[in-house]
């Protein structure tokens, strides 16, 4: 566990010395969301609406930007080695990733959904079916998302493909995240959509990080 | 004790060596040589199990190390011929992740490789040599036996060279060991050669 500490550690010390690219993904969040007015118009029924879908494709999209780097500095400078020698299994290396990629950029992308999606005038009733919906939502774009990024590891033009691997299987998470606050916009129970986000996270949890950490033995 | 028997490995699809054995006691070191492109940054990642043998067993203390690649880590020190050193960090920052999982001060390390005063320099103003001397500093803030390094010489000068020497023959006095690859001549006293390829 102390080991796990001590990767989560020096991940989240790299986030603070690069800051940059922690704001410029919440930024990325907030002006893809704020296109959304301009390009179909400001009609408030219209908007509130689309504004669940807009705010789980922005979030999605957002979450996609740090990852091309999440592995691919260690890997270009050695660090993985480092990382991979820890004593840690490589799936606890994944895990701790996975962790670091959703506090630095899931936490921060749940907390300005709030205001985002109040600006878009989402129905005040579907507001919490919305959060409740990210919070494993998030989680679950950051294990997939760090997933992709081991996978791509190596690969030549791997920031191409990416967004190409992590996108498609990012779908059901969409689906279900979105459906949730346009149930409880419509006066319905979010909790379906809840329950099967939640079994999504129930799954991606512990597969995922393994799935990184075969990835990122296999990476040359 | 480390044994190699019969080792083979792949690299990118092609045959690098096979049938490669060799026995390491406590407190020796053998240096890997041979021409660029033999193997010997293959061979010390496979000791280290970042890459799978084709064929052949690692031995450590008789047990199969690569059964086992999270307890087989915990044995070594790997300094590859990359520095592993992010720019944007201090030099003590940097060795704050190896430091912590050592449970020791970083400082031992930049003590070790006389880079104290520069502590709290971003690494991205070391020179080569300097960078390259952090990466070494890793070494004594480990507790593990097995020390692995690719080329630790690359680009230090001669007094640096001298304090690598120091680790090594402490590290060995412990009783533990050191496999080395190299083109330069190395401080490592009645260390045993392999040469490949």
């Amino acid at each position: 566990m102390s080991r796990f500490g001590a990767v989560l550690a020096r991940e989240l010390r790299l986030s603070l010395r690069h800051a940059g690219d922690t704001v410029a993904a919440l930024l990325f969040f907030l002006l893809v969301a704020a296109l959304f007015p301009l390009a179909v118009g400001p009609a408030p029924e219209v908007l509130g609406r689309i504004a669940p879908g807009i705010v789980w494709v922005a979030a999605l999209l957002a979450a996609l930007l740090p990852l091309d780097r999440l592995f691919g500095a260690d890997f270009e400078d050695g660090s993985l080695d480092l990382l991979l020698l820890c004593g840690l299994p490589a799936a606890g290396v994944a895990g701790a990733k996975a962790a670091a990629h959703w506090l630095v950029t899931g936490l921060p992308l749940l907390i300005a959904a709030g205001p985002l999606a109040e600006m878009l005038r989402l129905p005040e009733v579907a507001l919490p079916a919305l959060l409740a919906g990210l919070v494993p939502g998030t989680v679950l774009l950051s294990l997939l998302g760090t997933t992709g990024a081991a996978i791509v590891l190596g690969a030549r033009r791997g920031g191409v493909l990416l967004p190409l691997l992590v996108l498609p299987l990012s779908v059901p998470v969409l689906i279900f995240g979105a459906a949730a606050a346009a149930a409880a916009a419509d006066g319905l129970s979010p909790k379906p959509d809840l329950l099967l986000l939640a079994a999504l996270l129930a799954g991606a949890l512990p597969l995922c990080p393994i799935a990184t950490g075969a990835a990122l033995r296999a990476a040359e | 004790m480390l044994q190699v028997d019969g080792v083979a490995a792949f690299r990118g699809g092609r045959l690098v060596f096979r049938d490669l054995g060799f026995t390491v006691p406590a407190g020796e070191a053998l240096i890997l040589t041979g021409p660029n492109g033999a193997g010997k940054s293959t061979l010390l990642r496979l000791l280290a199990g970042l890459l799978p043998a084709a064929a052949g067993r690692v031995l450590w203390q008789g047990e199969d190390a690569l059964a086992d690649l999270p307890l087989h880590a915990q044995r070594i020190a790997y300094v590859g011929h990359q520095d592993a050193v992010k720019p944007g960090l201090t030099a003590a920052e940097n060795l704050a992740f190896t430091a912590r999982i050592g449970r020791v001060a970083p400082d031992v390390g930049l003590a070790a490789m006389g880079l104290s005063a520069l502590a709290d320099l971003p690494a991205r103003m070391l020179s080569a040599g300097q960078r390259r001397r952090l990466a070494l500093a890793r070494l004594p803030l480990s507790p593990a036996l097995l020390w692995l390094v690719d080329e630790p010489t690359l680009g230090l000068d001669a007094r640096a060279v001298e304090l690598f020497g120091a680790l090594a023959s402490e590290h060995r006095a412990r009783g533990g060991l050191v496999v080395a690859a190299t083109h330069a001549a190395l401080p490592l006293a009645g260390a045993a050669e392999l040469r490949l390829g």
